[in-house]
């Protein structure tokens, strides 16, 4: 690891402040991302901003028809947060899905999303559902948010501190694990929302997470598993590598599928 | 340098650090409490999961200026040092859960929270999903399962958390 200055704001404007002087400056909250990619050397920031000192970034509190989770909120908080299980419990099985214990112990949904790793699940989450993801400057709906691989719409003195999620009807998350690492070879988020219905892949896009719209129209007519049943799904564009090649990916894309539409019906 | 206060093992600890120490060298260089491994490096086999302010965490992937002002829990503080061995401890001795032993420390550790979270009547299926983020090379894992089931029943009657 290389030489960093540390520093501790106790305001997210005060944590903003120092993205602003110091050009190359992380945020870490975390840390699980950052630390490993700083001690091999991938990522040499010259400033660290820590945001575990700011107070009520970490909240997970509904909003009228919103569950609102904080940015530094940790996996296990929402995994084990009987709010997000009563309102999104996809949410909470997808958190409890994401490393191991101890990893969930400190990883963040911020974290998570700023760094925008292909194989993260909470993309998925926050595409299917339509969240909004908001900053100390403004709103980003999902689809705007997410930019490709490690890409966001982030600005470099830009901070997340809040995710919302509306509520679904129904919701379902499928991941079919890389058994090394734990990350999703491929995951599949499905939200059956009041107007339409969304599926959002992780894990298998090469330009990072994206939507089926194939899929959303036929689960708009019929939502039901039989009715992505013979729906093609090209490799165009998807993942290859020593895990499982794009046409793998491909077919596990449409198996994970009709998996969570019936776990969102309830016939797990 | 950075200046952390913390407290280890009961005991409170100040020292002055580079802000690149991670956890696990501050824990084993600075305090020579060696009991925590370093195994792969990469947060991924558990050799140095330890407790921060009561939960299990990969010390290898956690900077010890972020525990400043925190609690620290080793494989050291499970017990004191004239007294017998935690239940946990005594129930991987008891059931051989372990052959070299660089996997221990961590699978105790992770063990301990394990039910501090999950009670003490702990199934198969549990230990097993629960274990995923700890590497054992030696043992196929059968013994330490059978060490953590037998464990937590005993520290349910043990004064020892």
């Amino acid at each position: 690891m290389y030489e960093f200055k540390y520093h501790r704001p106790a305001t997210v404007r005060q944590a903003a402040n120092l993205l602003v002087k110091n050009e190359d400056a992380k945020l870490i909250a975390g840390g699980h991302t950052l630390v490993p990619v700083m001690k091999q050397r991938l990522a040499s920031p010259a400033h660290l901003v820590d945001l575990t000192h700011i107070e009520g970034l970490d909240g997970i509190e509904m909003k009228g028809r919103s569950l609102v989770i904080g940015a530094t909120a940790k996996h296990a908080d929402v995994a084990n947060s009987p709010l997000v299980g009563e309102a999104i419990p996809a949410l909470s099985e997808l958190a409890g899905l994401i490393g191991d214990p101890a990893v969930r112990h400190k990883g963040t949904i911020g974290g998570s999303l700023a760094n925008n790793d292909p194989t993260a699940d909470y993309p998925a989450a926050c595409l299917a559902l339509g969240a909004t993801i908001v900053t100390n400057k403004r709103r980003l709906k999902a689809e705007e948010f997410f930019q490709g691989l490690f890409t966001t719409a982030l600005k470099s003195d830009e901070i997340i501190t809040k995710v919302m999620f509306p509520l679904p009807k129904k919701a379902a998350y499928q991941k079919f694990r890389n058994q090394a690492s734990r990350y999703a070879l491929v995951g599949v988020f499905i939200a059956k929302r009041p107007s339409d219905v969304r599926v959002a892949v992780t894990g298998a896009g090469g330009d990072g997470v994206f939507r089926v719209t194939a899929f959303e129209d036929a689960l708009k007519k019929s939502f039901r598993s039989k009715a992505l049943e013979g729906l093609p799904v090209p490799s165009d564009g998807l993942n290859g590598d020593l895990h499982g090649s794009a046409e793998y990916r491909a077919h596990l894309i449409g198996v994970l599928a009709r998996r969570a539409v019936d776990a969102a019906n309830g016939k797990a | 340098m950075a200046k952390i206060s913390l407290i280890v093992n009961g005991n409170p600890t100040t020292a002055n650090i580079d802000p690149r120490t991670l956890l696990v060298q501050f824990l084993r260089e600075n305090l020579r409490l060696t009991g925590t491994h370093v195994g792969c490096d990469t947060s991924q086999c558990g050799a140095c999961v330890v407790h921060l302010d009561g939960k299990a965490v990969k010390s290898c992937t956690t900077l010890a200026v972020m525990a400043d002002g925190h609690e620290v829990r080793t494989i050291e503080g499970l017990a004191a040092d004239d007294a017998p061995l935690h239940p946990m401890q005594e129930a991987f001795r008891e059931h051989h859960g372990l052959q070299c032993g660089f996997c221990t420390p961590g699978m105790i550790m992770t063990a301990v929270d394990m039910v501090h979270r999950k009670g003490h009547d702990l199934d198969d299926r549990t230990i097993r999903e629960e274990l995923e983020g700890n590497l054992c090379r030696c043992t196929g894992y059968q013994n330490i399962v059978e060490s953590i089931a037998a464990g937590a029943r005993a520290m349910a009657k043990s004064d020892l958390a």
